[in-house]
């Protein structure tokens, strides 16, 4: 166990490291390099870039020197917004995102399993060919396309809900809305597919022919086995959730990093982009091994190797 | 006769009813099932689907509304016409009212015109064009590499194979969508200037963006399909029917061609088409925040970009790509859940 | 004279499949009385499992039960509902299934699954139903017990776990004890053990057993009667004896001729069952071996054989048999 632990630790730091070396050769594609912008920037700021990376130096050594910033966790001067490290930037506007994404994976979740637990309970009524409509319809919305419609219908034409940042309760709504649609709607069709698998084994047969209840059999002995599925999901869900937040926090005007991530790509902060997205790709790969690892975990037939 | 136990109903028995019964007389109850092929049995199935042939018709519309309808449509998806600026459907400007009132037939704007003059529903259909096409040559892209990348793993096995996976994984964990932000931002400029080298002008109409759309998909996304077509090979490498034909005196090449290939390509064809609207997804998204196809050749990303600034006042500029895009997604997941559950051997009742 | 504790009159379940109405059990009749080993013998697809878990109300999704009565210990198993099935199962039939591999859950331990079918339907508490799950564990000869009851199924071998199956079903103390194939998933040395285990609890807690195979060497060593199924309906019926020695219909006489015997001699050929089962989506009108029937004559292929009684305990449904009677009431006459 443990063993599998530090493998899959260290697989994940080697992502994040192949990740971070990937980002700073991409960007060294611009002409000029990362470090420098087509327009000028202010020359105390290009002093210290330069001093940092030694911008005049070869490749290879300005890497060395990224990479080492990186392991102290400094991610270098923002490029347009004067004065400010990115770690500032991302100070401030990261525990925006996080709630809003950690409401969304909330709202995912108890929507998703218990929708997907109905649907597969009444297989082949209509109550679960309803549930079934919704959930393929729902994986066909993305993010980006249930923002504009939410805010057009919603915020716009029946004015009813706040349209902008994340101020009172009811602004949460709709960008939490958008967000979840798409991994409400992929839950539910997984839940109810892994537990259809599941009802389907032979142990299902050995608790019915004991005398188990209805209620027992589904909660008891079903739902531990078909979660398992649901586990490996959360962290290609998180994935999709930050893609996800780059357009909705745009669109709903929420002062969360991912629409400064956007910006930056319009205004050409490289080092921004960099920075952001070395952080965004190292939180996705954290949550990954953990998941893995607590998949490992909750499954005892692994326990023991 | 007190020993008989006679069913009320029957009739009187006779010594003829007790001489033998012919051969033929005992076929003619022998009912055989006719064995049929995997692909018939396969195609009968997904005829029967009719949500899954629903979606078949959907798609064979949509092909037609994109690559044949702009064909016969009397506006081109560029052509800016003076004064028919943000005109609503069926609208008609003063210039065309003009035309009309003077005897001649001008075919009307079914969804209006956008900014800049263009009507919007060759746009739309050029946009369904960009989207469908990327979504297609991406997902043959991936299947080629995936498919390959996975059959060498699996027929090379040991520490070849062991490796391979290990890149996968690794591979699988790399949040894409970020690294295609990276390489097109990155890669505007030295593809702007490829482009104007002889024999790169296309990549002019496509834009860097949609290079580097490619290449990451040539580069990330293959890793799914991978892992999909090694399992397969591995469980048919050690399945017994593979045994069987080797101990039948069947060679290497026919126990792949006839075996291993019939039943991958049950599952290849499947997450092939899976894969298409999981493209169109990636490639609106990019074009919706301004990362794809170079203007004017629209995509239904950036079309629906356009439009949120005046959603308020044309909102069917909006919804109208929007919708598009959900509902090709839509129909590509339906008809790949029906070729699924029609062809997938392990049949999921 | 010990009491009836299963009777089944002319059963009939059927399946409601999206291809037709699968015919599973056309008229199934038999008794049992407490005490009783009784075998059913028959392909797949005969019909065996289903007329036993139709005793237990565990008839799989789409099947249902379209005509006959069943009476099992006071119960009138046609007429109940989920609620009231739920109140046997487990207490007073139990069922062990063939692959023990699958049969247990895989995320809790064995003790827990034990104990879940205790307290179901006793009024043990916590502590008493562990001591009665150790005490079980015993009973079935599986040794270390307060080691095992904390280990999860895929710590056991396949031949402890059929045991563990053996000490759930016998937790309550069953009057009948249903035994789907037991040992058809186990290599020969250990069936050898289970089935010894079975006898043994049989004449300790006096139950009845349903032995359900299509192995007739175990149904030669444990049953004292034997029920010989084909296309959902009952064939044949009598003592081992009887149909060991005696068989009357010529599927089980079919089926007796295909055993390899140890003096075959060199180069005989073995000697299978020819043709192939039935289509229970259109079963025919007449008998349903009768395509498959050596001996066939016209009347099987049209009219279904009454049952003709060839002994006290032996009966058996051929029209062959029939003939038989004809010509010597003929004579009679």
């Amino acid at each position: 166990m443990t063993k599998y632990i530090i493998k899959r630790v260290a697989m994940g730091i080697f992502s994040i490291f192949i990740v971070a070396t990937v980002t700073f050769f991409v960007m060294n594609l611009v002409p000029g390099g990362p470090f420098v912008a087509e327009k000028s920037i202010s020359a105390a700021a290009q002093q210290a870039l330069a001093e940092k990376y030694g911008l005049d130096k070869p490749l290879s050594v300005q890497y060395v020197n990224y990479m080492k910033s990186l392991l102290h966790g400094d991610l270098g001067l923002s490029l347009r917004q004067r004065g400010r490290t990115v770690n500032q930037i991302i100070a401030s506007k990261l525990p925006v995102s996080c709630r809003l994404a950690g409401v969304a994976v909330l709202v995912a979740l108890c929507v998703g399993i218990p929708l997907g637990c109905i649907s597969a309970y009444n297989r082949g009524k209509w109550l679960d060919n309803l549930i079934i409509v919704f959930a393929t319809c729902g994986i066909a919305i993305p993010s980006f396309i249930s923002s504009v419609l939410l805010l057009y219908q919603f915020g716009m034409n029946l004015k009813i809900l706040p349209t902008v940042g994340l101020n009172s309760a009811a602004s949460y709504i709709m960008p939490v809305t958008a967000l979840a649609i798409y991994p409400s709607a992929y839950i539910t069709r997984l839940m109810r597919s892994s537990l259809l698998d599941v009802m389907g084994q032979d142990y299902m047969r050995t608790a019915r022919a004991k005398g188990v209840s209805q209620f027992m059999i589904l909660f008891k002995h079903a739902l531990r086995n078909a979660i398992l599925p649901v586990i490996t999901y959360v962290g290609p869900m998180l994935a999709s959730l930050m893609t996800g937040s780059f357009v909705v926090e745009k669109i709903f005007s929420v002062p969360g990093l991912g629409r400064d991530f956007v910006s930056a790509i319009t205004n050409r902060d490289y080092t921004m982009i960099m920075g952001t997205t070395i952080l965004l790709s190292s939180m996705v790969i954290i949550a990954n091994v953990i998941v893995d690892i607590l998949y490992k975990i909750i499954d005892p037939r692994i326990k023991l190797q | 006769m007190e020993n008989i136990k006679k069913n009320p109903l029957s009739m009187q028995l006779n010594a003829e009813d007790f001489l033998p019964a012919s051969n033929e007389e005992k076929q003619s109850l022998v009912v055989m099932r006719e064995s049929v092929n995997f692909w018939k049995d396969g195609l009968r199935r997904l005829r029967k689907n009719k949500i899954a042939m629903v979606s078949f018709v959907f798609i064979i519309a949509i092909a037609i509304f994109a690559y044949l309808l702009p064909a016969v449509w009397p506006y081109s998806y560029s052509e800016q016409m003076k004064g028919s600026n943000n005109l609503a459907p069926f609208e008609y400007s003063a210039s065309e009212q003009a035309r009309i009132d003077a005897g001649e037939k001008v075919f009307p704007h079914i969804l209006g015109t956008d900014r800049m003059g263009r009507d919007f529903a060759v746009r739309i259909m050029m946009g369904t064009r960009v989207s469908l096409s990327v979504g297609l040559i991406a997902s043959v892209l991936v299947l080629i590499i995936g498919a390959t990348y996975g059959a060498i793993s699996a027929f090379a096995g040991g520490w070849v194979d062991n490796i391979m996976m290990r890149i996968t994984d690794i591979l699988y964990t790399i949040p894409d969508i970020l690294l295609i932000i990276l390489l097109g931002m990155a890669l505007k400029d030295p593809l702007d200037k490829l482009s104007t080298q002889p024999g790169f002008k296309w990549m002019q109409t496509l834009g860097p963006n949609m290079i580097s759309i490619f290449i990451i998909f040539a580069l990330l996304y293959w890793v799914g399909m991978a892992r999909i077509v090694r399992s397969q090979i591995l469980i048919l490498k050690e399945s017994e029917y593979v045994t069987a034909a080797r101990a039948l005196g069947a060679s290497s090449g026919r126990i792949i061609k006839k075996h291993l290939l019939t039943n991958c390509i049950g599952t290849l064809i499947v997450t092939t088409t899976l894969q298409i609207p999981a493209s169109i997804f990636t490639e609106s998204y990019l074009s919706f925040i301004g990362l794809g196809v170079a203007a004017p050749l629209p995509s239904l990303g950036s079309l629906a970009t356009d439009a949120v600034k005046g959603m308020n006042t044309y909102p069917h500029l909006l919804i109208a790509p929007a919708l598009m895009i959900s509902v090709m997604i839509l129909v590509f997941n339906l008809f790949g859940d029906g070729l699924r559950d029609a062809f997938d051997p392990k049949l999921k009742n | 004279m010990s009491e009836k504790i299963l009777d089944i009159q002319e059963e009939r379940l059927s399946f409601f499949t999206p291809a037709g109405e699968v015919k599973a059990l056309n008229g199934v009749s038999f008794a049992m009385n407490q005490g009783d080993v009784l075998g059913i013998v028959g392909e797949s697809g005969s019909g065996k499992s289903v007329t036993a878990y139709s005793v237990m109300g565990l008839t799989a999704y789409p099947g249902k039960l379209v005509g006959g009565k069943v009476w099992f210990n006071g119960h009138e198993i046609e007429n109940m509902k989920e609620k009231d099935f739920r109140k046997i199962r487990g207490n007073e039939v139990s069922i062990i299934f063939q692959d023990p591999m699958t049969s247990l859950n895989p995320v809790y331990t064995i003790g827990n699954q034990i104990v879940e079918v205790i307290r179901l339907h006793t009024n043990k508490n916590k502590a008493e139903s562990w001591a009665r799950a150790k005490e079980l564990l015993e009973l079935v000869g599986i040794n270390e017990p307060e080691k095992r009851l904390k280990q999860y199924p895929h710590e056991l071998s396949g031949g402890m776990r059929q045991r563990v199956m053996i000490a759930i079903a016998l937790a309550c103390e069953p009057k009948l004890l249903i035994a789907d194939e037991p040992t058809t998933a186990l290599d020969v040395t250990i069936q050898a053990q289970i089935l010894e285990l079975m006898q043994d609890l049989r004449k300790k807690l006096g139950m009845s057993i349903i032995m359900i195979t299509h192995d007739l060497g175990v149904v030669a060593s444990m049953c004292e009667k034997i029920a010989v199924m084909y296309a959902g309906h009952i064939v044949e019926y009598g003592t081992t004896d009887e149909i060991f020695y005696q068989p009357g219909h010529e599927y089980t006489k079919g089926l007796i001729n295909s055993i390899p015997k140890l003096n075959t001699a060199e180069h005989e050929r073995l000697v299978p069952i020819e043709g192939t089962p039935v289509d229970l989506l259109n079963p025919p009108a007449g008998c349903p071996f009768a395509p498959r029937c050596k001996n066939c004559m016209k009347i099987c292929l049209s009219k279904m054989p009454p049952r003709t009684e060839l002994s006290d305990t032996h009966y058996t449904y051929c029209w062959l048999q029939q003939k038989a009677e004809f010509e010597k009431g003929e004579k009679a006459e």
